[in-house]
C-alpha cells in the first residue's frame, strides 16, 4: 500500500456519537421536532443545510437534515417525518432515550459567504421548511450582515405547515417579508391557494441583489427555477438542497449519487449552476 | 530483491511452506470452474485457472462485515475486523482492481475498516497462463501490472521467475530458502510473455482505448443502446456482484438474541438492483431499468474516472460470463456505443 494509503486511518467515520432526546415536540401529523444533545457535551458545529446521520440502535441510521441554527449552543433540533423504518423508530423513542449520532457531513447554505450582504430568498416546500429553518434562524440572528428577507413557504394543505409560532412572528417582523400558500384550502384558511410559484413575481425580489437559498422536493425546484429565470434570477444566486438515501455520509457507498456527484458529500446543498447539466439532478 | 528463478518442485516446496506459516488463500479448482479458496495443500493451488467465480475483493470486502457493535441503551463500539493473509495467484487485472479498490477507500476520506483489513494482506501475483474467454484486460491496460504487489510470479516454460518487491514480498519468499538469480533467458522469456499477454488477454476486443471512454460515454447518455440492452435486465445485480472494481455497499442493523446488543454490518450492494437509489416514502430516483443500467456504465466509465482517475473497469470478463440475459459485457456495450459515432 502506498503511505498516502496509511495516513489518517485510525479514525472510525461509521461510529455514531451517543446523544440524548432532550424533547419532543409534536408538529404535525407525521412530523415531530426532536431536541437532541450529544453525550459528550461538544456541539454539534453544523452548518445550515448539513445533515447528520441519526441512529436508532437496532434498527438502522437515516440522514436528517438539522433545524436549527449553529447559533443555539445546547444540543440540536431535527424534524423528523415518520417516512421510513428509521424515522418510525425515532417517532417512538421518549424523552431521555438514546441515539447515534454521526457527522455534520455535506455542504451548506452559503450564509458564511456569497449571501452575506445580499437580499435573501427563502424557498420554502413542505418539509423542505425543516433544512431552511436553520439558515433562517442562522440570518435573522445576524439580520444586519444581510439585506432585505424574503420567506416564501407553500404546503399541499394547511394542516402540514410547520412551526406555526415561528410562521406568524416572521409574518409580524418589520425586517422580513413573509409570504405563504397551500395547494388545497380547508375551511379555516383564509390565505393563499395555489403553487408556491405564484408567490415569487409579487415578492418583490431584486433578482440582481438577491441569493436565492430553496428547499422542497424535486417538482417544486423544476417550476420554482423557471418563475426566477423569469424575474432575471442567475443560476449562480441559486441554491439548493437535493435529497437522496445517503446512506455513509462519506461518498463510499454510493446510494447517494446523482450522475457523477454525491449528495452526502458535494451535496446536499449546491448551486443551481453546478446542476444544469447534471441530468439526474433535478 | 533482483528476480529469482523457482523449478516447479521448489515452487510446490515454498507453496506448502507458506501454508504451514500463513492463511493462503488461492485458486482452486470448483466444478469445472475456478474460486478463491482457503488452500489445504499445494496441489490445490491451480495457477494455470483462467478467472475465478469472484474476484478476490471477497477478502478486502468481504459479503458482509461488522462495522460496530451497539447496545439499544446506546453504546457503539467500533470493529475492525480482518486477519493477516496471502492471496496467492492473483492475475494482472485483479491487482490493479485492488489498487482501485486502495485509492477508492482512502481518498478524501479514509475508510478504516477497509483499510485494517488491506493493511494485513500480502499480495502474490500471477501472470496469466491461460485466458477465459470474455477477458478484455489487454484492451483495458491490465493485462500485465508493474506494482500493486508483493511479489509476482510468471511461469517461463518450466520454471517459475519470482520477484518480491516489498518487505513482506521478501518474508514469503525467505520460505522458499536460498534461490538462484534469474538468468537472462528466462528474464527475456518473462519479456517475451508480458508483450504475448497483450494478446491472450484480448478476446473480446474494445474498437477504443481506454482513455477514450469517458469522452465515449460524455456524449453517449441518450444512445439508445441503453434501453435496447436494459430490456432484457432482471435487475438481478450478477454483474456487480462478481466485479473486482465494484464497491457499493449498504448497512443493517442486526440485533443479537439477547434484544439487548447487536451488530451494524455492511453487506454488497449494487446499482442494478431495484432499490438501490430508493428514499424513505417510496421514491426511486433510478426507477427504471435503463437508468441503472446506465448508471452502472457512467458510474465506471466516467464518474469514477472523473474523481479518482481511473475506469474501474479491469477487464476480467466476469460480469458477461454471470449475466443471464448476455447484456452485461461492457466490449459490447462500448462497441455498440462506438458504432454510431
Amino acid at each position: 500500500m502506498t503511505a498516502e494509503a496509511l495516513i489518517c486511518s485510525d479514525r472510525d467515520l461509521y461510529l455514531p456519537q451517543p446523544a440524548t432526546v432532550v424533547s419532543k415536540t409534536v408538529l404535525t401529523a407525521t412530523e415531530t421536532l426532536f431536541e437532541i444533545r450529544l453525550d459528550s457535551g461538544e456541539e454539534l458545529k453544523h452548518m445550515p443545510g448539513q445533515f447528520v446521520e441519526v441512529t436508532v440502535p437496532g434498527v438502522g441510521e437515516a440522514p436528517i437534515s438539522v433545524s436549527s441554527s449553529p447559533d443555539r449552543k445546547d444540543g440540536f433540533e431535527l424534524v423528523v417525518r415518520r417516512a421510513g423504518r428509521v424515522t418510525s423508530a425515532m417517532h417512538d423513542r421518549r424523552c431521555g432515550e438514546k441515539l447515534g449520532i454521526r457527522g455534520p457531513f455535506g455542504t451548506h447554505y452559503p450564509v458564511d459567504g456569497v449571501m452575506r450582504g445580499r437580499d435573501i430568498v427563502f424557498i420554502a416546500g413542505g418539509i423542505g421548511l425543516a433544512p431552511l429553518r436553520s439558515a433562517i434562524h442562522w440570518v435573522l440572528n445576524h439580520r444586519q450582515d444581510y439585506g432585505k428577507v424574503t420567506v416564501l413557504y407553500g404546503t399541499k394543505s394547511p394542516a402540514e405547515r410547520l412551526f406555526l409560532d415561528e410562521l406568524s412572528d416572521w409574518s409580524c417582523r418589520p425586517d422580513v417579508t413573509f409570504m405563504e400558500t397551500v395547494d388545497r384550502a380547508d375551511a379555516n384558511w383564509k390565505g393563499n391557494v395555489g403553487v408556491i410559484t405564484k408567490l415569487i413575481p409579487t415578492a418583490g425580489i431584486d433578482a440582481a441583489r438577491t441569493v436565492v437559498a430553496a428547499c422542497g422536493p424535486p417538482i417544486m425546484y423544476k417550476f420554482v427555477i423557471v418563475s426566477l429565470y423569469a424575474i432575471d434570477v442567475m443560476d449562480e444566486s441559486i441554491y439548493v438542497s437535493l435529497e437522496r438515501r445517503m446512506k455513509c455520509g462519506i461518498g463510499k457507498c454510493g446510494h447517494c449519487q446523482i450522475n457523477g456527484l454525491y449528495a452526502c458529500t458535494d451535496g446536499p446543498v449546491f448551486n443551481h449552476a453546478d446542476i444544469l447539466r447534471v441530468q439526474e439532478a433535478i | 530483491m533482483s528476480p529469482k528463478k523457482l523449478s516447479l518442485p521448489t515452487m510446490n516446496d515454498w507453496v506448502a511452506a507458506l501454508i504451514r506459516e500463513h492463511r493462503v488463500f488461492g485458486p482452486q479448482a470448483k466444478g469445472d470452474r475456478f474460486a478463491y479458496d482457503l488452500l489445504g495443500c499445494a496441489a490445490d493451488l491451480r495457477l494455470d485457472h483462467d478467472v475465478t467465480i469472484l474476484p478476490p475483493r471477497k477478502y478486502l470486502m468481504p459479503p458482509t462485515e461488522v462495522l460496530i457493535t451497539f447496545t439499544r441503551s446506546g453504546k457503539f463500539e467500533s470493529v475492525m475486523e480482518g486477519e493477516p493473509l496471502v492471496l496467492f495467484g492473483v492475475h494482472p487485472y485483479d491487482v490493479a482492481a485492488i489498487a482501485q479498490m486502495d485509492r477508492y477507500f482512502t481518498q478524501d476520506h479514509a475508510d478504516s475498516h477497509y483499510l485494517a483489513r488491506r493493511k494485513k494482506v500480502t499480495i502474490v501475483a500471477c501472470d496469466v497462463q491461460s485466458a477465459s474467454e470474455n477477458v478484455f484486460a489487454a484492451c483495458m491496460g491490465t493485462a500485465t501490472v508493474p506494482d500493486g504487489f508483493d511479489v509476482l510470479l510468471t511461469l517461463v516454460g518450466e520454471t517459475y521467475v519470482v520477484e518480491s518487491r516489498t518487505a513482506a514480498g521478501d518474508a514469503l519468499l525467505a520460505l522458499a530458502g536460498v534461490l538462484e538469480d534469474a538468468d537472462a533467458v528466462s528474464l527475456g522469456r518473462r519479456e517475451q510473455l508480458w508483450m504475448d499477454a497483450q494478446k491472450l488477454l484480448r478476446r473480446q476486443n474494445l474498437r477504443c482505448r481506454v482513455e477514450d471512454l469517458p469522452g465515449l460515454l460524455d456524449r453517449s447518455y441518450e444512445h439508445p443502446a441503453w434501453r435496447q440492452k436494459s430490456e432484457l435486465c432482471f435487475s438481478c445485480g450478477s454483474c456487480v456482484m462478481v466485479c473486482p472494481s465494484c464497491f457499493c455497499f449498504d448497512v443493517q442493523d442486526e440485533v443479537g438474541w439477547d434484544l439487548v446488543s447487536g451488530e451494524r454490518r455492511r453487506q454488497w450492494d449494487g446499482c442494478l438492483l431495484t432499490q438501490f437509489a430508493c428514499v424513505a416514502g417510496g421514491h426511486n430516483f433510478r426507477r427504471l431499468r435503463e437508468e441503472r443500467y446506465r448508471h452502472r456504465f457512467y458510474r465506471k466509465g466516467k464518474y469514477l474516472h472523473d474523481r479518482c482517475g481511473f475506469v474501474a473497469c479491469v477487464g476480467c470478463g466476469r460480469c458477461a460470463a454471470a449475466c443471464t440475459s448476455g447484456i452485461a459485457s461492457p466490449v459490447a456495450l462500448y462497441n455498440s456505443l462506438l458504432e454510431d459515432q
